[in-house]
């Protein structure tokens, strides 16, 4: 029998668990010392203020809120790979990708706080809000992309996806249109290994996730998703690829969720914590800071100073949050339309004069 | 200037926009080449080509996904459905997205898109391609749902409906795409998306239809006219949001109310109408309100289809069970 076609999934890590180089071919940004140290220091941010959103949610000032402790690498390496004319379609967690862009950590609490105006970002305008459904973002960004290309603009859309996700019809439907019509899309599953209870492996019998853009014709790579080198240098490869018109790629971001779920979950009673012992010798930052400290570009002090600095920042943004006003009752009302149709007028003013009776 | 049919008059209307607003765009499956399985996009891909005429991959919640991807990065996007029964995959992204989009965020992002549905039964169609399921997105905040039902209408309404800034759903009848032809300029004038249109004027009793039970609603009509009875009907048009007003006055004038539709009884969009009818109307009734609709069935396969469907005989029948009362 002859060979049809072969493929191969090429696999991106620079850094071990320890922080020790393994591929001496770092990326340009990777040899400076103020990008490197620039990523890592947005990378603590946000984990300060995961821990300070998971407390509010616990001391009942936030409703339920998706962790991202774990996925600081992949979060900021999406958006440090990104222009800010590109379009982001996260799925609920990718705040790190978000604050790079110009989301404010207020808005993550205002949407997770039960508030409309935290998906009106006062980061890019033209990013799409959080996607609670599963994968349906995918597909979005691919309507993006096809935008993008018809107006001949030299934009990309990048996506953002779960292993679960990755399960999805309207995950495999954006891979199948983005390599159909040759489009500026970049898909991201974030394995992350859980779909909430449900394991990696019960997602699919494929070996990766990256290959489930192979069958429409994308480009694939997997990538330590724990790497924020290996992760930056794939975005941004992959980013330039379509945005000089070769088309999209799908990479497989292979990290933890050392996390719930959300806050409403309890991952006991489905993962064993010897697992998640192991995935914390794994993570993100604890790497890139051995990584900077060998290198002489960063220190004790430094940490220090930037963890209360960051923790300042996080404080600043939830006090805002908290400083925050519940919308008039008319908001329900008055952006369902652009022009409010007579029935939603009439309503509107129903539910007004009850609130003054 | 020739006369056209109703889908000739939908072909008119995406062309006029188009030729108007570069943003427009079509997709769907076959709407390229093949001009649409019911021929509503004959002709546009020669004239605008396969990068505004675009044939997608054979998968609604593609078409579907797209177009809200691309609606709310600046296109407006018009995608067709085959066949209503075909546009379940897409409703998640209609009503999680393109119905929530400006809401959600507040104003930040919207969803200009028209989905283009052929609608109804009555064509000797194979199994799902004959559903009447317009009442499930009138339930659908941040929708407007769209039923034209002649060609001048089916201009004027479509031209709105691609204008609007809003996620519209256009359901076309496909059993009357080409009941007749009519002249219908092609001057760009939209029809408003929030009224009813009263086809005939009459004294005894207010019809109430849209789609395709205009036809044998007019034909009911005329036969009662011979019959000295005098019958307005309605032509709802857009169903959300429903213009009660109209219908309001012409009960206020008859006093009594048939309301046809073919899709099934319970819960279909006359439950609303009646509904209004007894929270506003109650007292100027003079007859409890009659519904001739499809049963709270399947529509059957072809063979009995025309049984299930609204027919001008069981419209007269319902016209003289209001009138017996007095």
């Amino acid at each position: 029998m002859g060979t049809g076609v072969r493929f191969e999934i090429d696999y991106l890590q620079y850094l071990d668990a320890e922080g020790r180089l393994l591929n001496p071919d770092l990326p340009e940004f990777a040899r400076d010392r103020a990008q490197l140290v620039g990523l890592y220091r947005e990378m603590l941010k946000v984990r300060c203020f995961d821990a300070k959103a998971v407390a509010l949610q616990r001391t009942g000032k936030l409703g339920t809120y998706a962790s991202c402790i774990g996925h600081e690498a992949a979060h900021v390496g999406i958006g440090s790979g990104m222009q800010i004319d590109d379009v982001l379609a996260p799925s609920y967690r990718e705040y790190g990708a978000q604050f790079v862009r110009g989301v404010k950590p207020r808005e993550v609490l205002l949407y997770w706080g039960g508030d409309e105006r935290g998906s009106d970002f006062s980061g890019p305008a033209h990013d799409f809000a959080w996607c609670v459904p599963i994968g349906t973002q995918c597909l979005h960004a691919a309507g993006a992309a096809m935008a993008f290309k018809l107006r001949d603009e030299p934009r990309v859309a990048v996506a953002c996806v779960g292993d679960g996700g990755s399960s999805k019809t309207d995950t495999n439907a954006a891979i199948n249109a983005a390599g159909a019509y040759g489009l500026p899309f970049v898909l991201c599953i974030i394995n992350n290994q859980w779909a909430i209870s449900v394991p990696r492996d019960s997602q699919t019998g494929a070996e990766t996730l990256a290959q489930k853009g192979l069958a429409g014709g994308l480009e694939c790579l997997q990538v330590d998703g724990n790497d924020i080198i290996a992760v930056k240098a794939a975005v941004e490869f992959a980013v330039k690829r379509a945005r000089h018109g070769h088309g999209g790629t799908v990479l497989e971001l292979i990290t933890y969720r050392l996390s719930d779920h959300t806050t409403a979950d309890d991952a006991r009673r489905y993962r064993d914590d010897e697992q998640v012992k192991q995935a914390w010798t794994r993570e993100p930052i604890k790497r890139l800071k051995n990584y900077l400290m060998a290198q002489g570009w960063w220190s004790d002090q430094e940490e220090q100073d930037w963890t209360v600095h960051s923790n300042a920042w996080a404080d600043a943004e939830v006090d805002a949050y908290l400083a925050t006003t519940v919308q008039p009752l008319e908001s329900m009302f008055d952006f369902l339309y652009a022009e409010a149709p007579h029935d939603v007028a009439e309503q509107r003013e129903q539910a007004l004069a009850w609130e003054k009776r | 200037m020739a006369a056209i049919t109703l889908i000739e008059a939908l072909t008119q209307a995406m062309a006029y926009e188009m030729r108007e607003d570069p943003s427009v765009l079509v997709l769907g499956e076959d709407v390229g080449v093949n001009g649409g399985v019911f021929r509503a996009t004959s002709g546009l891909i020669q004239e605008f080509g396969p990068g505004r005429i675009i044939d997608t991959p054979l998968d609604e919640t593609t078409i579907a996904g797209l177009a809200v991807g691309l609606a709310a990065q600046g296109m407006k996007p018009i995608a067709e459905a085959q066949f209503d029964g075909f546009m379940y995959p897409m409703v998640d992204h209609i009503i999680c997205h393109a119905a929530r989009m400006r809401n959600r965020t507040r104003g930040r992002l919207s969803c200009p898109m028209v989905l283009r549905v052929p609608w109804g039964g009555g064509i000797r169609a194979p199994e799902h391609h004959s559903e009447a399921n317009e009442s499930i997105f009138t339930n659908v905040p941040g929708l407007r749902v769209v039923i034209p039902s002649s060609p001048q209408r089916a201009y004027g309404l479509l031209l709105a409906a691609i204008r609007d800034p809003d996620p519209v759903i256009f359901f076309e009848p496909k059993r009357i795409y080409r009941q007749y032809k009519e002249e219908v300029p092609d001057d760009g004038e939209a029809l408003p998306l929030d009224v009813c249109f009263v086809l005939r004027d009459g004294s005894d009793v207010t019809l109430v239809t849209w789609g395709s039970q205009v036809k044998e609603t007019l034909e009911a009509a005329e036969a009662l006219e011979k019959q000295g009875i005098s019958a307005e009907v309605i032509d709802v048009a857009t169903i959300k949001p429903l213009d009660f007003e109209t219908i309001h006055e012409s009960v206020k004038k008859t006093g009594r109310c048939v309301i046809v539709h073919e899709a099934p009884r319970t819960a279909g969009f006359g439950a609303e109408i009646a509904a209004q009818l007894a929270e506003k109307a109650m007292f100027d009734l003079v007859a409890p309100v009659e519904r001739v609709t499809g049963f709270d069935t399947h529509i059957p396969l072809f063979r009995l289809e025309m049984k299930y469907l609204p027919s001008a005989e069981k419209i007269i029948a319902a016209v003289k069970r209001s009138l017996a009362v007095s």
